[in-house]
C-alpha cells in the first residue's frame, strides 16, 4: 500500500554567523492514509522544523538541503511557492500550539472561516457559512450560529482550539500536521481536544502527524510513534511496542522516566547529561556520550534505522552481528 | 586537550577584553557604524579645538576685510586657498565660521540633552517612587506637554521670555533660555522611560526590605533603581541629542536661537539663505553640509547603539 | 461606547482649560498689556484708566474666566503689533496654512502608508534598502535644511519653481485658495513636500516595522497554513493588523504638521499662520501668540479624539467592556 506521506532523508540546515548548524539530519519515515503517527522528542530535536518543512512553511534562513518528501508519491518539496499554497489547506492541514495567537483577533472566526473554506471549495457566501456553521458544530461548539459572529478572544482557550481544529479541516485535507496542539491548555482540556482530534480524524480518515513532547498523549492516541533525538530518528514503530518495549536506549530511558501512578520512587530515574546543541553533535550515534550500553563503534559510525523485532531503531546493538554473535 | 596552565590563568589585558565584547565585535563589522563614528569624532574634535584648528577667527571685526567678501571656495576661479571654503558678504572665512559654528551647536545640542536627562529622569523616579498624587500630577503634565510638538513648545517659552526682558537682557541670557527651553521640551521622554522602571524595581522584595530596614530612599533609588535604567536612557539620550542639535538649528534658522553674535550652524545657513539667488551658494551649502553630515552620523550611530543594545535582536 | 466618548470628551475639555491658562497667563502676566496698546507719553492716569476699563484690576479668576469666555467665542484682542484684531489676521491667514497643511498631509499619509506597505513585505529587495537610506535621511535632515535645498535645486538652479509665495489665488468669500491655478499649484509643490517629508518618512519606517512584527505572528503563520493567496494573508490580514496599532501615531504625526508649517512657512515665504507666529515671537505680540497656541491646541485635541474614535471603532478587542485576551501575539 503506497503510504500517504514519505519523508526520504530530509536534511534541513542552518546557515549562521559562525557556520552552517544541522537541524534535521537524515529523517525518514512514511504516514500511511488514515494513520496516526506521534512524532516525540524533547525541545531541540527537530520535530517541528520537520513538521515545518512538511507544510512547506520552513522559516528563513531554515532550508530544506536534501531528500525528498512525497504526497501520494508525487514531490512536494521542489514545487514552486504558489504551487504548494495550492497543497495547504486543501490536502495538508495544520494546527499549532497556542490557539490564542493563532488566529486573527481583528476577524470574526466566522468570516476567518468562510475565507478559508471559499479559498479551497467553489462555494457562494451563503454555503460556505452553512458549511462554516456545520464544521463549529461538529468541532463542539455549543450555539455555533450565533457563535458565527464573534471574536477569538470572546473564547475560551480550549474553545478557540476547537475553531482552529475546524479551520483546519475546513477543506477536508487528507493530512494534518499538529504541532503541539494541547500543550497551552490545561489537563482536561487536553483530554477533551486530543478525543477530539481523534474522533474527527477517524470519521474523515485523515491521517496525522502529531508532534509533541507528551507521551502520554501519543500512547492514547497515536498508532505509530517516531523518537526523536538531535535531529535525528532514533526509533520508529508501533505505538504499544515502542512504549512497552522500547529497544533504543534512548527510548527506554524516556519511557522509564515517566512515573505511574503506584509506582514507590524516591527519585525519577534521569539521563544523564544532555541533549547535543545544534553544531554539537557527537561522532557516529549522537546519543552515544550519555549512552548507558555504548559500544566502540558507537562512536565512530552513525547506525541508520536497523529492524528490532517490532520496532526500527538507529543502534548498534541491533546490528545483525551483534543480535546473532 | 593539553593545556597551558599558565596562559590560561593570566588574564588578557583589558583593551583586548574589550575588543572582544559582542559590542565591540559588531560594531567592527558594521561599516556604517564605524564610518559614521569617525565623522562624528572628526566633527566633534573639530569643534572642540576650533580656536587652534581654524584658519582665521571669524569674530575678530579687525581682521576682515571688505576685500576678501564674496569670495567663492579655492577650487572655483576666484577663490584663494587662504579661505577654502569661500567667504561671506563680509570677509569672514567659511570654514573657520562653521568650525566655530559647530561649536556652539554641539554645545548647545549636549547641553540641553543633558538638562531633559537630568530633569527627566529625577522627575521620572519621584513619579514613580512616590507615586499616588505626585505621580499622576507629574503624569498629567507630560502628557498634555507630549500633545504638542516640542518645537512649539520651545518656540513658546523662548517667546515667553523674549517678551519678559529687554533686547540686551536677552542677548546676555539667549544661550541658557535656549538650552533651558529645548530642555524642558524634552524631558518627557526621559520622565516615562525612568517612571515605568522605578514602578517596577520599587515593587521588587529587595527594595521593599531595604525599606524595612530603613535605609534612605534616595540611597535606594540611586544604587538599585538608577543602574537599571541607565542602558534605556542612553539610548533615549542618543536620539535625543541629535534631535537637539536640529531644534537649536532650526530655531536659530527662525532667528528665535542663539544671539547673533554667537552663530551656530543653523545661523549661518540662516545668514546664506539671502545670497542664494545672487549666486553665493557656499555660505549656506557647506554649513548645511556640515550639519546634515553631523545629524546624520549621530542618527547612524544612535541607531547601531539601539540596535547592538537590544537583547531581543541577539 | 458613550461612556467612552464622554470620557475623551472631558479629557479633551481639560487639556484645553489648561492651554487657555497658560495662554491667559502669558496674556496678564508676561509684560505689560497696557504697555503694548498705550503710547510712551500717556499719563498714569489714562494708563489707570484703561487698566480699569479693561478690567484688569478685577480678580484674576474673573479675568481668568473673562478670558476664557471670549476666546471660546473666537475674540482674541489686538495685535501688539499690528493693532489689528488678532481674529481678522487669522482668518486671514489660516486658509494658507490649511490647504498646506491638508495637501501635506495627504502626501505623507497616502506615500508613506504606500511605501512602507512596500519595504514590510518586500525587505530585502533593493528598492526596500534604498527607501530604507533614505528614510533615515529624510528623519535626520532638518526640515528648514530641506527647503532650502529644494529652493536651491528647483529654483535657483533649475528655475521651474518659484521659492517664495502662494501664486495666484483666489477668494470665496472669507477663503483664499491656491488649488485653482497651476501657478498656485506650482508655488505649493516645493513647501507641501517639504512639509510632509518628516511624517512621510515616520510613517514609512513604522509601517515597516509594524508590518514585519505582524508578518512574523502565529496567526499570520496559521493563515499560509491554510492555503490563503498570498493577497489574502498581506492585504487581508497583515495590513488590517498593521494598520491598527500604527493609527494613533499617524494621526498624531498628520496632526502635527500644522505645528511643523510654522518651519516651513518661513522657508518658502508662505503667508500663512505660522509665519504669523514667528512674527509674533519675535516682536513678544502676546495677543497673537496666545491666539495660535489655543487654535493649535484645539486642531490638536481635535486630531487626538478623532484619532481614539477611529481606534476604537476598528479593534473589536476595546469594545468589550472587560477586555478578553491580550493582542494576538
Amino acid at each position: 500500500m503506497k503510504p500517504l506521506l514519505e519523508l526520504r532523508h530530509i536534511r534541513i540546515e542552518l546557515p549562521t554567523r559562525r557556520g552552517t548548524l544541522l537541524a534535521v539530519d537524515d529523517v525518514s519515515f512514511t504516514i500511511g492514509e488514515g494513520e496516526v503517527l506521534g512524532v516525540v522528542g524533547e525541545s531541540g530535536a527537530g520535530k517541528s522544523i520537520t513538521a515545518a518543512a512538511i507544510i512547506g512553511l520552513l522559516e528563513p534562513p531554515l532550508r530544506l538541503t536534501g531528500g525528498e518528501i512525497l504526497l501520494e508519491g508525487a514531490r512536494i518539496d521542489n514545487l514552486p511557492p504558489e504551487a504548494f499554497r495550492r497543497i495547504r489547506g486543501k490536502q495538508i492541514g495544520a494546527i499549532f500550539q497556542d490557539p490564542l495567537t493563532s488566529l486573527n483577533p481583528l476577524y470574526t472566526i466566522g468570516r476567518q472561516l468562510v475565507e478559508t473554506i471559499r479559498t479551497h471549495l467553489p462555494l457562494t457566501d451563503k454555503q460556505a457559512a452553512a458549511r462554516a456553521i456545520e464544521l463549529l458544530q461538529e468541532v463542539g461548539i455549543p450555539g455555533a450560529s450565533e457563535r458565527f459572529n464573534a471574536y477569538p478572544h470572546q473564547f475560551s482557550g480550549g474553545m478557540r482550539q476547537r475553531v482552529v481544529i475546524a479551520l483546519a479541516l475546513a477543506a477536508n485535507p487528507r493530512l494534518i500536521v499538529a504541532d503541539e496542539p494541547t500543550t497551552a491548555l490545561d489537563v482536561s482540556t487536553q483530554a477533551q481536544i486530543i478525543g477530539l482530534l481523534k474522533r474527527l480524524c477517524r470519521e474523515h480518515g485523515t491521517a496525522v502527524m502529531l508532534v509533541t513532547h507528551d507521551m502520554g498523549v501519543i500512547a492514547e492516541t497515536a498508532d505509530r510513534v517516531a523518537v526523536m533525538y538531535a535531529g535525528r530518528v532514533a526509533e520508529i514503530g508501533p505505538v504499544r511496542q515502542v512504549v512497552k518495549q522500547p529497544q533504543h536506549p534512548y527510548t527506554v530511558g524516556l519511557m522509564g522516566s515517566i512515573p505511574s501512578i503506584g509506582e514507590d520512587l524516591e527519585r525519577l530515574p534521569q539521563i544523564d547529561g544532555a541533549m547535543p546543541r545544534l553544531g554539537s553533535t557527537p561522532r557516529g550515534c549522537a546519543f552515544n556520550p550519555r549512552c548507558p550500553k555504548v559500544m566502540e563503534r558507537c562512536r565512530v559510525d552513525r547506525p541508520d534505522l536497523l529492524p528490532a523485532g517490532a520496532t526500527e531503531a538507529a543502534c548498534w546493538l541491533h546490528a545483525p552481528e551483534v543480535v546473532h554473535g | 586537550m593539553a593545556v597551558d596552565v599558565k596562559q590560561a590563568v593570566a588574564r588578557p589585558g583589558l583593551v583586548r577584553r574589550l575588543w572582544d565584547t559582542d559590542l565591540a565585535y559588531s560594531f567592527r563589522n558594521s561599516p556604517v557604524a564605524v564610518v559614521s563614528a569617525i565623522v562624528t569624532l572628526v566633527l566633534i574634535l573639530g569643534a572642540l579645538f576650533a580656536p587652534w584648528v581654524a584658519p582665521h577667527d571669524p569674530f575678530d571685526l579687525s581682521s576682515l576685510s571688505l576685500t576678501d567678501a564674496g569670495d567663492p571656495p579655492q577650487w572655483i576661479d576666484g577663490g584663494s586657498p587662504d579661505f577654502p571654503l569661500g567667504t561671506d558678504e563680509q570677509g569672514r572665512d567659511i570654514l573657520s565660521a562653521i568650525l566655530f559654528g559647530s561649536r556652539i551647536s554641539l554645545g548647545v545640542g549636549l547641553f540641553s540633552t543633558l538638562f531633559a536627562l537630568a530633569l527627566g529622569v529625577t522627575a521620572g523616579l519621584i513619579a514613580g517612587w512616590r507615586g499616588g498624587v505626585t505621580d499622576a500630577f507629574i503624569m498629567r503634565i507630560a502628557d498634555v506637554q507630549l500633545s504638542f510638538p516640542s518645537i512649539l513648545v520651545a518656540l513658546l517659552i523662548d517667546g515667553i521670555v523674549r517678551s519678559s526682558l529687554s533686547h540686551d537682557q536677552q542677548d546676555k541670557i539667549a544661550m541658557f533660555v535656549l538650552i533651558g527651553s529645548i530642555g524642558l521640551s524634552g524631558w518627557v521622554q526621559f520622565a516615562r522611560l525612568v517612571r515605568g522602571s522605578t514602578l517596577v524595581e520599587r515593587n521588587k522584595e529587595y527594595v521593599q526590605a531595604a525599606r524595612v530596614i530603613g535605609v534612605h530612599p534616595i540611597r535606594i533609588v540611586v544604587t538599585h533603581v538608577l543602574p537599571n535604567v541607565l542602558t534605556p536612557v542612553l539610548v533615549v539620550a542618543t536620539i535625543y541629542f541629535a534631535f537637539a542639535i536640529i531644534t537649536e538649528a532650526t530655531l536659530s534658522f527662525l532667528g528665535v536661537g542663539v544671539p547673533p553674535t554667537e552663530p551656530s550652524l543653523g545661523t549661518l545657513i540662516q545668514v546664506g539663505n539671502g545670497y542664494l539667488f545672487s549666486g553665493e551658494w557656499w555660505i549656506t551649502v557647506f554649513p548645511a553640509v556640515t550639519l546634515a553630515a553631523l545629524v546624520l552620523s549621530v542618527n547612524l550611530l544612535g541607531d547601531w547603539v539601539r540596535d547592538a543594545l537590544n537583547p531581543r535582536l541577539q | 461606547m458613550i461612556v467612552f466618548l464622554l470620557r475623551r470628551l472631558l479629557q479633551s475639555l481639560a487639556v484645553m482649560l489648561a492651554v487657555a491658562l497658560i495662554a491667559f497667563t502669558l496674556f496678564r502676566f508676561v509684560g505689560d498689556p497696557i504697555n503694548g496698546m498705550v503710547g510712551q507719553d500717556a499719563t498714569q492716569a489714562e494708563r489707570e484708566a484703561l487698566r480699569q476699563s479693561l478690567g484688569l484690576n478685577d480678580s484674576v479668576i474673573v479675568q481668568f474666566a473673562r478670558f476664557v469666555g471670549r476666546t471660546a467665542h473666537g475674540e482674541f484682542g489686538l495685535s501688539y503689533q499690528l493693532a489689528r484684531p488678532v481674529n481678522q489676521i487669522i482668518l486671514e491667514k489660516m486658509p494658507a496654512t490649511l490647504e498646506l497643511s491638508l495637501v501635506a498631509g495627504c502626501i505623507a499619509l497616502v506615500v508613506g502608508l504606500a511605501l512602507g506597505v512596500f519595504t514590510g513585505l518586500r525587505p530585502r529587495a533593493v528598492a526596500s534598502r534604498i527607501l530604507l537610506a533614505a528614510s533615515l535621511v529624510g528623519v535626520s535632515l532638518p526640515t528648514f535644511l530641506i527647503g532650502i535645498l529644494l529652493i536651491l535645486v528647483f529654483a535657483v538652479w533649475l528655475r521651474w519653481l518659484p521659492s517664495y509665495g502662494r501664486g495666484t489665488t483666489e477668494q470665496f468669500g472669507w477663503w483664499t485658495t491656491g488649488l485653482l491655478s497651476i501657478d498656485g499649484w506650482r508655488s505649493l509643490i516645493m513647501p507641501a513636500f517639504t512639509l510632509a517629508l518628516y511624517p512621510m518618512t515616520l510613517i514609512i519606517r513604522l509601517v515597516r516595522a509594524e508590518m514585519l512584527e505582524v508578518l512574523r505572528t502565529d496567526y499570520i503563520k496559521f493563515a499560509r497554513a491554510r492555503g490563503l493567496t498570498n493577497r489574502a494573508v498581506n492585504f487581508g490580514h497583515a495590513l488590517k493588523n498593521t494598520l491598527v496599532p500604527v493609527i494613533t501615531i499617524t494621526g498624531v504625526q498628520v496632526g502635527s504638521i500644522i505645528a511643523f508649517a510654522v518651519i516651513t512657512e518661513t522657508v518658502f515665504q508662505w503667508p500663512g499662520m505660522g509665519l504669523m507666529f514667528i512674527q509674533a515671537v519675535s516682536y513678544a505680540d502676546i495677543p497673537v501668540m496666545s491666539a495660535y497656541l489655543v487654535l493649535v491646541a484645539l486642531f490638536f485635541v481635535i486630531i487626538s479624539l478623532v484619532v481614539d474614535l477611529l481606534y476604537y471603532l476598528v479593534d473589536p478587542r476595546l469594545r468589550m467592556q472587560r477586555g478578553g485576551g491580550g493582542h494576538g501575539r
